[in-house]
């Protein structure tokens, strides 16, 4: 069977000791059965590893950041595509979701087929929304509140037990241990993320995490479910194991099944001692460690991109039971005249001879 | 030979982690024109700073609003909240397209009443209403909404006084999910207060009760809030059809809808985020449609939106003093518009466009004011173009607020034009002068003799 | 006043400052006259060459123009000493 042609393009290319999902997705999607393809890589900062990484974007194109809105994107996107005829879009920040959700249509217009969560999915496992979250959907969630100024911080411990969870409204999650933390982490969170900041309650026990990917229907393609074997000090996993834990796949299914969940999703889970599960975060789309479900047997990424082109796509049925992944960094060497290029033009073209300045 | 348009030259470090704006093609788009008229010839003849308002801008908007809530629920009516915006033009443009009026003080109950509404077209908003203008109140059959049982029991007095049967709804707080709350004006509905104040107003039987009223906040950007209110209000009118048999006529669900302003603090920018008049409209009318009251007996929807109808036809046009370097290296920018004249610069990110077209180069700015005062910002940082001395700039989205809560601080208010359908400009309040100010003084008779 | 001689300026109007390691951007004009500094140029000479070319008065090109150098100094891309 010939592949099909398939021209993907995907941001989140920042592959660093903090990594976004973009390279992984390209790798499993590259080595599809079932396409062969050419990527345009999409870069907020011109130091994006993936940029420059070979096998990965044959081009990069700068875009906007999701905060100057969705008119400026769409704009860069137009002028993208003009020179470019890309198929498929997968956003890989959550940050940005919200802005290619609302572009989703216009991109539709112009050729350009995802297939993302509904804003309403979007807004309901917010972290600010997951106690109303866990009561609709009948699944165990921490205790969690909003706070938007230092008064709401003195008066947490009215409310909240210390330890607890300060976090992003995008990213960034710490641990405080009394009030000083909380100011501290509130105040880098809000300059980065901006208000409200999420205070959640902690729950002891082991973190483990789920990818899954949803038809929009109700029906799970697919879910394989990890624990963190080695963690940086960024709370990243450095390495990680497939578990067998069927309650785990339960719970994936029953939310899949109960919010339609449509797209790339990762459930980011607590097992407590005495085995419940909460529910931490229901993070959007498809999380960096998605190579692990691919080398398991499950190709997540493969089977989106074939639910956004409208192709029929089989549940998977099994994975690998302790299939492991160990992460590793690797020095690139970069000619400067490439980074140049994408200073001065925002954009790196394929096959250009560089001539040293 | 011709020469070539001149741009101040710069430079720009290049950094990673840092937003690389630089080499996008993404352009910052001039405002060259307001409805037709050059942004060059109103400073020309009105001056720098301009305020300038877009009557076309402005009846858009109202027709949208109320095309999002008459297409979804019987009977609607607006009312224009005199705070936000109480220029006379402002507020006839607004009764002229069939809004009340919405009033907050005796000063802007006047305002009205000058203004041509008459008193059943007047909510009497507030916690402060003095006696006199309650009395007025009642004459001119204005709806009351009362803030507090002091104002019941005053009412009530009055009432027997004036023998005449005050028109009255009460304002109630609520909980509806958001933070922060507001519970200082009004009545509580958890606690049992709001229904309280109901009773004790049925029984003493001496007013008409009309309505009730809520205001759950303001720049509220989830709709979902409101379909909470109006749910609880309607439960309370259910109440009163049940224990009474009596039918409220109006259920005033206030204003606060956002306006596509970005708000300090906001990752995303609020012309992605705001809701639509038809989002706020359907979370409100479903919610009362769904409600227990019966259909026939279903009250007239009132809305007190202000914000969200001027904002975006309001501009303050501005000129450039200076342009200058921090000790970090950092550019400033130093302009003719202070905060005292941009109030809402405290808590939005205006966005501020030059007047001609540029090219994409810009450079991270901060903004300042020409008040000697270090306060005076009107952005901490902005990506602008290389504007020079003496260009001009346009500061979009400023209807709302500003020219209510505006100072007269070290500089004098600037004139406020309105640019009408046919894009005929109207001078509509005139600059102050140094006479404005001196007339209401009074220098004491020992500091007047001239001494050699 | 003359540029560094180690920094590197392409056509593009990419900076790279070998002893620091920085990069920087330059616009069109700021490109020409950093390429004139660095054929050791003196400031009146450039302002003399700019105003013929564009479309600006001496008093707000020499504004600028020391405003950029101020910059070019700030990011200590200049020989020291002047």
């Amino acid at each position: 069977m010939s592949k099909i042609k398939l021209k993907l393009a995907a941001t989140g290319l920042n592959n660093t000791d903090n990594p976004g999902p973009g390279v992984p997705v390209i790798r499993s999607i590259r080595e599809s059965g079932t396409f062969s393809m050419e990527v345009v890589g999409l870069a907020y900062e011109t130091l994006e590893p993936g940029i420059y990484m070979p096998g990965i974007t044959d081009r990069t194109y700068m875009i906007p950041y999701p905060s100057d809105g969705v008119e400026a994107l769409l704009e860069r996107l137009e002028y993208i595509q003009s020179k470019e005829k890309i198929d498929v879009l997968i956003p890989n920040f959550d940050a940005e979701l919200y802005t290619f959700m609302k572009s989703s249509d216009r991109l539709e217009k112009m050729g350009v087929r995802t297939f993302l969560p509904t804003l309403s999915q979007l807004e309901e496992r917010h972290k600010s929304n997951l106690p109303r979250f866990g009561k609709k959907y009948d699944v165990l969630v921490p205790k969690s509140k909003d706070i938007l100024s230092y008064q709401d911080i003195e008066k947490l411990r009215e409310e909240f037990e210390y330890p607890l969870m300060v976090k992003g409204k995008f990213y960034d999650a710490y641990l405080a241990y009394n009030e000083e933390q909380v100011r501290m982490h509130y105040n880098k969170i809000s300059a980065k993320w901006g208000l409200p900041v999420i205070i959640q309650e902690f729950i002891r026990g082991t973190e483990v995490n789920v990818v899954a990917l949803g038809d929009g229907t109700g029906q799970t393609v697919g879910a394989v479910p990890m624990r963190k074997q080695y963690i940086t000090d960024k709370g990243k996993a450095w390495g990680g194991i497939t578990l067998d834990d069927p309650a785990m796949m339960e719970l994936t299914r029953h939310i899949i099944s109960k919010t339609h969940w449509r797209g790339g999703m990762e459930l980011e889970l607590i097992k407590t001692t005495r085995n419940e599960l909460y529910v931490i975060e229901i993070n959007p789309r498809i999380p960096a460690w998605v190579y692990l479900a691919v080398g398991a047997g499950q190709n997540l990424p493969e089977a989106l991109v074939k639910l956004a082109l409208g192709m029929e796509v089989k549940p998977f049925r099994r994975y690998d039971v302790g299939k492991m992944f160990v992460r590793y960094s690797y020095d690139m060497i970069v000619d400067l005249p490439r980074f140049e290029q994408l200073s001065t033009l925002g954009e790196v073209e394929p096959e250009k001879s560089f001539k040293s300045i | 030979m011709e020469k070539i348009a001149f741009e101040r030259p710069f430079i720009k470090k290049l950094s990673a982690g840092m937003p690389s704006k630089f080499g996008m093609k993404t352009e910052i788009k001039p405002v060259t024109h307001i409805d037709d008229v050059a942004v060059e010839e109103l400073i020309q003849k009105y001056g720098s700073p301009l305020f300038v308002i877009s009557e076309k801008t402005m009846r858009e908007t109202y027709q949208e609003a109320y095309r999002a809530f008459s297409t979804r629920y019987p009977k609607v009516q607006f009312a224009w909240s005199y705070k936000t915006n109480y220029l006379d033009a402002v507020c006839r443009v607004f009764h002229q397209e069939g809004s009340w009026a919405e009033v907050v003080s005796g000063f802007e109950f006047d305002k009205a009443l000058a203004n041509g509404i008459p008193g059943n077209k007047i909510l009497f908003n507030g916690p402060d209403k003095p006696e006199e203008y309650l009395k007025k109140a009642i004459e001119q059959k204005a709806y009351i909404h009362i803030d507090h049982f002091d104002e019941l029991y005053t009412l009530k007095q009055l009432a027997a006084t004036l023998k005449t049967r005050p028109r009255v709804a009460i304002r109630v707080n609520m909980d509806v999910g958001i933070y922060p709350k507001w519970d200082r004006f009004g009545f509580n509905y958890e606690n049992g207060e709001a229904w309280d104040a109901l009773n004790r107003i049925m029984i003493s039987e001496s007013f008409e009760l009309e309505g009730l009223h809520a205001h759950i906040g303001t720049y509220m950007m989830t709709t979902e809030a409101y379909g909470i209110a109006a749910a609880k209000l309607a439960d309370l009118a259910t109440g009163l059809e049940r224990k009474y048999g009596h039918v409220i006529k109006y259920i005033d669900m206030g204003g606060g809808f956002a306006s596509k302003n970005t708000l300090k603090g906001a990752y995303l920018p609020g012309t992605d985020t705001a809701p639509s008049f038809d989002e706020y409209a359907e979370a409100i009318t479903s919610a009362l449609i769904n409600s227990g009251i019966k259909p026939e007996n279903l009250p007239m929807l009132i809305l007190e939106t202000g914000r969200a109808l001027i904002d975006d036809a309001g501009y303050l046009l501005g000129t450039v003093i200076a342009n200058k370097r921090l000790s970090s290296g950092y550019r400033s920018t130093i302009v003719d518009v202070g905060v005292n004249l941009l109030f809402t610069s405290f808590w939005y990110e205006h966005q501020i466009s030059p007047a001609r077209p540029t090219t994409q180069h810009t450079e991270e700015t901060a903004v300042f004011g020409p008040l000697c005062m270090n306060i005076d910002v009107i952005r901490e940082s902005m990506v602008f173009p290389l504007l020079k001395t003496g260009d001009r700039f346009v500061i979009s989205r400023i209807g709302a607020y500003n020219m209510t809560q505006w100072m007269q601080f070290i500089t004098l208010r600037p004139n406020v034009v309105m640019i009408d359908p046919e894009s005929k400009v109207h001078l509509i309040r005139e600059k102050e002068s140094l006479e404005t100010i001196r007339q209401q003084e009074r220098i004491p008779g020992h500091l007047q003799a001239k001494k050699q | 006043m003359s540029l560094r001689k180690n920094i590197a300026v392409s056509d593009s109007g990419f900076v790279f400052d070998p002893s620091s390691g920085e990069s920087y951007s330059l616009n069109p004009i700021g490109t020409e006259i950093v390429k004139l500094l660095q054929q050791g140029r003196s400031n009146e000479d450039i302002i003399r060459d700019l105003t013929g070319k564009y479309d600006v008065d001496d008093a707000t090109l020499e504004r600028y123009y020391y405003d950029f150098i101020g910059m070019l100094k700030q990011f200590n891309l200049l020989e020291n000493g002047e």
